[in-house]
């Protein structure tokens, strides 16, 4: 499928994060973009949406580090005494979405500041065959 | 177009409330729950009446089908209580389940079609190990955008809380404080699950590990319990143990009906003047992290139904679900300015002798979080204290306005209902 005529499915968003892609929705009459993705416009309720890709860069609008975790990230090693540090990210172009945070130390989180400047990062998890993207931002000057 | 203010066809009283304990019951069900709430419920309208007038059932539940393997729930607490074949209906919106269903009891009565409606919640969360309820309790999050990424809802509240705190200085001994207040007032009630103050918590912990042989922490005070990683793990940071509400088997029922009928139950109903409900994106969608717009929105609605005002309420039970949830509740809610509440819990203006006594029944924090059953044991709440039955920890002045404020997941729900005893 070409970039234009794919669905506005989370389907669609992940296959995009599997090919280095950070893609959001874009409303071609109020111009607003949406991430998650969607396919009506909530405020002009267009349905042509268009695929737009996003620079991938950002800040740090709120964050947590997670010590007692869903099983999925149990399984990946995460637990009480190894957190992992996830958040929501604001990027440039002014939409927001949730996003593992790479690049900072999880046993400090006293030490990370709101506003840090972060950049896109797409991690693959899960066992070897049943590999899936996973949306994460780095800081910066990591 | 929306209407800016609504009324309800016809009035709608509140003349009965009831609730399960609330902890953990392996031995029972949430059908056995249903039942101690509806007894309770029952024995405490005025007049004797006959169960069998009630016609309607609304139950709120967020997952019997994941947490007892259980769906189709609602006929089941129906038949529980005796009320086949009356039309059942559960209502599911995360942890406002009930807040919800009592919203819609409101409006089968208020519609005309029912005089005498029953509502109530369940939930039995404990049966799962931590991590699965973990899971189940994600479900109600955003599974394709947020929990894929390892959000949590201990997560999503802290993450809340990093912005709070950036915003307006705030620090996690100004979380701590809501638990403390909220476990004093807990230790209060007999239905809370973990109704005890926390530092007669800590004593207990030091007396258990001496009678075990075990070294006796040297904790000096509460504050230095509560900052110890081993007392108190950290969750999610900024988030520990006692900022979250516990995992917490629980059932709650309250009874409705037409104010024209309501003084052949009672001759201190308690109407509800004012409801309103909204809904919200999930949490990054948001222009504001320290807020929650469903709550402002449906706390407006609430007050503008009622015709008073937040300066008027003289007690509510708000959805603490964590420490943080209690503070940004009381923002939005008009109790406080922006980023005010945290130094207004640390003044004691929210204690049961405070201006205004938030969680007098402990709230979440203590008196545990059944989600689906909470919207409606903080109405049961409601009742007691406006009807001077709160017991040892009855607020003083014999109040006659209260308000209940229950959320869904981050706030994609929220109920708000405001409640006045007329006499």
């Amino acid at each position: 499928m070409t970039e234009h005529n794919r669905p506005f499915t989370a389907h669609s968003f992940e296959k995009y994060l599997e090919e280095g892609k950070l893609m959001a929705s874009r409303c071609p009459r109020c111009q607003e973009i949406y991430l998650p993705v969607r396919s009506i416009c909530p405020i002009c309720l267009e349905t042509g949406l268009e695929w737009v890709e996003c620079s991938g860069q950002g800040r740090l609008a709120a964050f947590t580090a997670v010590h007692i975790g869903p099983t999925f990230m149990n399984e990946e090693g995460f637990g009480r005494d190894n957190p992992y540090l996830t958040g929501i990210v604001e990027l440039e172009e002014g939409v927001r979405i949730s996003a593992r945070l790479l690049g900072l130390d999880p046993g400090r989180p006293d030490q990370i500041e709101l506003g840090l400047p972060v950049q896109v990062e797409i991690i693959q998890l899960g066992p070897e065959e049943d590999r899936k993207p996973q949306l994460a931002f780095k800081a910066v000057n990591a | 177009m929306s209407k800016t203010s609504r009324s309800l066809a016809r009035g709608v009283s509140l003349i009965g409330a009831g609730m399960s304990k609330f902890g953990s019951f392996p031995e029972k069900s949430s059908r056995d729950l249903f039942v101690e709430a509806f007894l309770e419920m029952r024995s405490s309208v005025d007049r004797e009446f006959d169960p069998r007038d009630i016609e309607a059932l609304y139950i709120g539940n967020f997952s019997s089908d994941l947490f007892e393997g259980q769906a189709h729930t609602a006929p089941i607490m129906a038949d529980a209580v005796g009320m086949i074949p009356r039309p059942a209906v559960r209502v599911e919106d995360a942890c406002a389940s009930s807040g919800v269903a009592l919203r819609e009891g409101i409006l089968a009565v208020a519609s005309g079609l029912y005089d005498i409606v029953l509502v109530g919640g369940i939930e039995m969360m404990t049966n799962l190990p931590t991590s699965e309820v973990t899971d189940t309790l994600a479900a109600a999050g955003d599974v394709l955008y947020e929990i894929p990424v390892g959000f949590t809802f201990p997560g999503f509240y802290a993450a809340m809380a990093t912005a709070y705190f950036d915003r307006y200085g705030a620090s996690p001994e100004d979380l701590m404080r809501v638990a403390l207040k909220n476990h004093a007032n807990g230790a209060l009630n007999d239905k809370a699950q973990f109704g005890v103050s926390i530092p007669d918590w800590m004593e207990k912990r030091k007396a258990s590990a001496q009678r075990k042989g075990k070294p006796v922490p040297d904790w000096t005070d509460e504050w230095d319990f509560l900052t110890d990683d081993r007392a108190n793990p950290m969750i999610a940071w900024p988030l520990r143990l006692f900022d979250c509400s516990p995992i917490t088997d629980g059932a709650s029922a309250a009874l409705l009906v037409a104010d024209e009928i309501a003084g052949s139950f009672t001759d201190h109903p308690i109407r509800i003047i004012g409801t309103g409900q909204a809904s919200d994106y999930p949490l990054h969608d948001r222009e504001d992290l320290t807020s929650i717009q469903a709550a402002r929105l449906a706390g407006q609605q609430a007050y503008q139904m009622a015709g008073v005002g937040p300066e008027d309420i003289q007690l509510a039970e708000v959805h603490d679900c964590f420490t943080i949830a209690e503070l940004i509740a009381c923002e939005d809610l008009g109790f406080f300015e922006p980023g005010n509440a945290f130094q207004a819990v640390a003044e004691g203006t929210t204690d049961r002798d405070g201006n205004i006594p938030i969680n007098t029944s402990g709230g979440l924090k203590s008196k545990g979080h059944p989600v689906g059953a909470s919207g409606i044991g903080q109405t049961v709440e409601i009742f007691k204290q406006l009807r001077g039955l709160g017991g040892e920890r009855q607020i003083p002045g014999q109040p006659t306005l209260g308000l209940s404020h229950n959320v869904g997941a981050t706030g994609q729900t929220c109920a708000v209902h405001i409640y006045r005893r007329e006499k």
